[in-house]
């Protein structure tokens, strides 16, 4: 029955309006923006070195052999798992070293609104950590941030993802 | 779900940091709870919010008239027992109990949110931070339902826990 599919839509939003919640919380919390940015970097590493056990087990991806594979894999295979979206990959850096994801629209942010005194929160950041924390543990040292955003008036949502270096040791997850 | 995994991962990650920072300062234990059921609280009328809207636009569609969805108080907690608590768990409440002057106690066998713990009684202790969030989900969720209440819990054996509601009539 169709209402009960719109009950399961519902089930998928539990995250964003979880997250809702504790962005309004850390920001209670925390006296500036940065500080909250922050926090959200940390705790999505936290998520992300463990997320990666659930995608690779649900997700039977082998492994990448180059960074253009890795984007292909993080657009069409992870965010669509986890968010329901395909960002789409562009602006490849000439060395092959840098893209950029675009999100035409970010699930996390339906319904929300920036208030005007916080005008340095990277509301969605938790993102950013997750890829981190997610590629640390297969063994790449990436950055990853916000460049656009529509919370704040831009057009899309755009994710820059920078290949830093191959992590060699097998040094285990460290908590943030 | 994937997107059950990543809720999980979220709410320990919840539970985790706000204990981290109560190290650093914070007394009480029972202000980390406060916290938690409050973003709980804020999730739940979210829900209810939503769900309200997909019902709104089926009856509509229904052309049916919507006088009272809910007959009363005891529909009402039928109703997170059922539908609201698989929408958020995947599942149904296991056992509804009321004493019918208000307080109802909900049992959940197999709670989502404990599955991933140990089941040893050292942890029983730290069972109730991971329950607070989930009361504040119920009092949100019956709070846009037009009922004010007290949402306690406590685990007796893992993964298994009771939520105790109490009406509080205004």
């Amino acid at each position: 029955t169709n209402w009960k599919k719109g009950l399961l839509k519902t089930s998928s939003e539990l995250f964003t309006l979880t997250y809702g919640a504790l962005v309004t919380q850390l920001c209670k919390d925390y006296e500036n923006d940065e500080d909250v940015n922050k926090q959200l970097d940390k705790m999505g590493y936290n998520i992300g070195v463990r997320l990666i056990e659930d995608f690779l087990a649900r997700s039977n991806v082998g492994r990448c052999h180059d960074f253009r594979e890795t984007a292909d894999v993080i657009a069409k295979v992870a965010f669509k798992m986890y968010l329901g979206i395909t960002p789409s990959i562009t602006n490849w850096s000439p060395a092959g070293d840098e893209f950029s994801l675009i999100l035409e629209n970010n699930p996390l942010v339906d319904f929300v609104e920036l208030p005007d005194n916080h005008s340095s929160l990277i509301y969605s950041n938790l993102l950013c950590g997750v890829l981190r924390g997610a590629l640390e543990m297969v063994q790449m040292a990436v950055e990853a941030k916000f460049v656009q955003d529509t919370l704040k008036g831009d057009g899309v949502t755009e994710i820059r993802m920078r290949f830093i270096r191959r992590i060699e040791d097998n040094l285990p997850a460290g908590e943030e | 779900m994937a997107d059950e995994a990543l809720f999980l991962l979220l709410h320990n990650e919840m539970v985790s940091g706000v204990y981290k920072s109560a190290e650093q300062g914070e007394v009480e234990n029972g202000r980390c709870i406060t916290k938690l059921e409050n973003m709980g609280f804020r999730v739940g009328q979210g829900l209810i919010e939503r769900i309200n809207t997909v019902l709104l636009l089926v009856n509509l569609f229904r052309f049916t008239k919507d006088t009272a969805r809910f007959k009363d108080e005891l529909d009402i907690m039928k109703f997170i027992c059922k539908d609201f608590w698989t929408t958020v768990f995947k599942k149904q409440i296991d056992n509804l109990r009321t004493n019918h002057q208000g307080i109802y106690v909900l049992q959940d066998n197999k709670f989502r949110l404990l599955t991933q713990m140990s089941a040893g009684k050292q942890y029983l202790e730290h069972a109730s931070k991971y329950l607070a969030f989930t009361c504040g989900l119920i009092r949100g969720g019956l709070s846009n339902l037009g009922i004010k209440s007290i949402v306690t819990a406590e685990v007796s054996s893992m993964p298994a826990c009771k939520f105790q509601v109490m009406i509080q009539k205004l």
